[in-house]
């Protein structure tokens, strides 16, 4: 399986303003591991992440994909392998019903008839979304759209899944029916946000980005301990490490 | 002037309709867009004092819009917007055209009114032709007719970006016009300088959008080709609507009955 493994090694990334938004990242991550990407804004998360599948072209460095060294050449074989979730699910839902998006991918793959059909109702299934599959995706509320988007890459059978913020924008009901999807995935996930509660909970490793650079790349517990690591990253302890505050005031009086 | 929302809220109004259930609505799209296609020829093909020659094509809306169940205020309505439009295509006829062609008692009629009121007929008829064509088809499916009878994919794919990304820029656009107009008073700001900006802004976020849109389309396969989903198969239903309308609406124009109905009242029939 070794198709699941996610090398990225001295990747660099300046945009055409000349912004350099990763300086120098490297880190494996293998087959089946939930890792979560940590960082104040703009510490090259949403960066680091386009260049897994090959949206964005590294400037130097390497990224591998399993056996596959990612180049122009490979880039369409990656992204069968890496499904890519993407912040927003208003850009990633551009066609006119749900059922026609989740078949976006499939179809780009040679996918047709029956098979089609059955990729399109198990991965709408998967995301408890298939009675929205006739619907205008205007028409959904954030959670659906953010489930619906997530169902998308799911049809398109991937090996990786990347996604940027996950729970961002979603109501606790949402962000815990979004949460309860990834929980139960078994592929390699890679996941950026700035939920670090959902982190704590969903993700045994953790790498910190720090003004394009791994500030730190290790076990989740042990990374949210260090407090003086989370302050110098500009982050903080997630809420469910830090106490209850009314216990913190009864204790002070 | 109306709100941003409020003319969303409208066209989404247009798109509900679409999902209605009636017989009518269940007729492929191929088959309507043929049908009215015919419609709007045979209506603008007539000669332009064959004002009498329109009323009869009066059946083709009268009929879709009592089969499919649509409400006629709101139809109305939107009919009525292109009606400042046509009048002013229209206002210069009877003055330029005074010859007396039509005498109704005391009243003389010129040229100039009969072809003045045979453009606006003609104008309500076609609007009203392709409002109805809209209403009981919706827009997706109305595109994917339009790929089944040959227009080019890459035409399609540009309408139902279009579609989709309406109503995601229009509520961008609602929310910047919120935010504008939370910090001005009396007024004050609301003028052409906060406007252009506001409109530079859009152009901006939707460029960048376009490019998300694309990279997440890149993601899923992309590879130059839009494969556009099939649409429903050509059943006899189908046939028949097409046909029924087709002839209908070509004898109506070839043996114009309003013509026939009077010479037969006027004993002009033998």
């Amino acid at each position: 399986m070794s198709h699941h493994i996610v090398e990225v090694g001295e990747l660099q990334h300046q945009y055409a303003d000349g912004t350099c938004a990763v300086t120098s990242i490297s880190f494996r991550i293998t087959h089946g591991e939930a890792v979560a990407i940590i960082g104040a804004n703009g510490a090259g998360k949403s960066t680091l992440l386009l260049h897994l599948n090959g949206a964005l072209a590294a400037t130097a460095g390497t990224i591998r994909i399993g056996d596959t060294l990612l180049t122009p050449a490979t880039v369409p074989q990656i992204r069968r392998t890496v499904g890519m979730v993407f912040q927003n699910p208003d850009d990633q839902l551009f066609m006119s019903t749900v059922a026609e998006d989740v078949a976006f991918g499939p179809l780009n793959m040679g996918l047709s008839g029956a098979e089609l059909e059955a990729r399109v109702v198990a991965a709408l299934t998967q995301v408890d979304a298939l009675y929205l599959r006739h619907k205008a995706p205007y028409h959904l509320s954030g959670g659906e759209k953010k489930r619906v988007a997530i169902a998308t890459v799911l049809a398109m059978s991937p090996d990786i899944l990347v996604m940027d913020e996950p729970t961002g924008g979603l109501d606790p009901y949402a962000r815990r029916q979004v949460m309860e999807l990834l929980s139960g995935f078994q592929h390699t996930r890679i996941v950026a946000s700035h939920d670090l509660d959902m982190v704590l909970e969903l993700f045994p490793r953790t790498i910190i980005l720090c003004q394009g650079k791994v500030a730190a790349d290790g076990p989740t517990t042990t990374i949210f301990r260090d407090r003086e690591l989370l302050a110098r990253c500009r982050l903080e302890q997630p809420l469910a490490m830090q106490g209850c505050p009314v216990c913190r005031e009864g204790a002070k009086q | 002037m109306r709100s941003v929302e409020g003319a969303l809220l409208d066209f989404r109004q247009l798109e509900r309709l679409a999902e209605r259930d009636s017989p009518l609505h269940h007729v492929d799209a191929r088959a309507k867009i043929l049908a009215t296609l015919v419609f709007i020829i045979c209506v603008i093909s007539l000669g332009r004092y064959q004002l009498a020659a329109l009323f009869p094509f009066f059946i083709f809306p009268v009929v879709l819009i009592a089969g499919g169940g649509l409400p006629v205020r709101y139809l109305v309505s939107k009919i009525l917007l292109v009606i400042p439009f046509v009048l002013v295509v229209g206002i210069f006829n009877p003055l330029l055209d005074r010859e007396i062609v039509a005498i109704a008692g005391p009243v003389q009629i010129s040229g100039g009114w009969i072809s003045f009121f045979s453009i606006v007929l003609r104008s309500l008829l076609t609007v009203a032709s392709a409002l109805i064509l809209v209403s009981l088809t919706g827009f997706p499916a109305l595109c994917r007719g339009l790929a089944q009878l040959g227009l080019p994919k890459v035409f399609v794919a540009q309408l139902l970006f279009l579609y989709r990304y309406l109503f995601v820029l229009a509520e961008e656009a609602a929310r910047l016009k919120l935010a504008r107009d939370q910090r001005c008073f009396g007024g004050k700001g609301t003028g052409l300088a906060s406007f252009g900006t506001m409109i530079g802004h859009l152009l901006l976020r939707s460029w960048e959008r376009a490019e998300r849109v694309y990279r997440s389309m890149l993601s899923r396969g992309f590879a130059g080709e839009f494969h556009c989903p099939s649409g429903s198969s050509f059943g006899v239903g189908d046939t028949l609507f097409l046909l029924g309308w087709g002839l209908l609406l070509l004898a109506i124009r070839l043996y114009d009955p309003a013509r026939l109905l009077g010479l037969l009242l006027t004993g002009g029939v033998q």
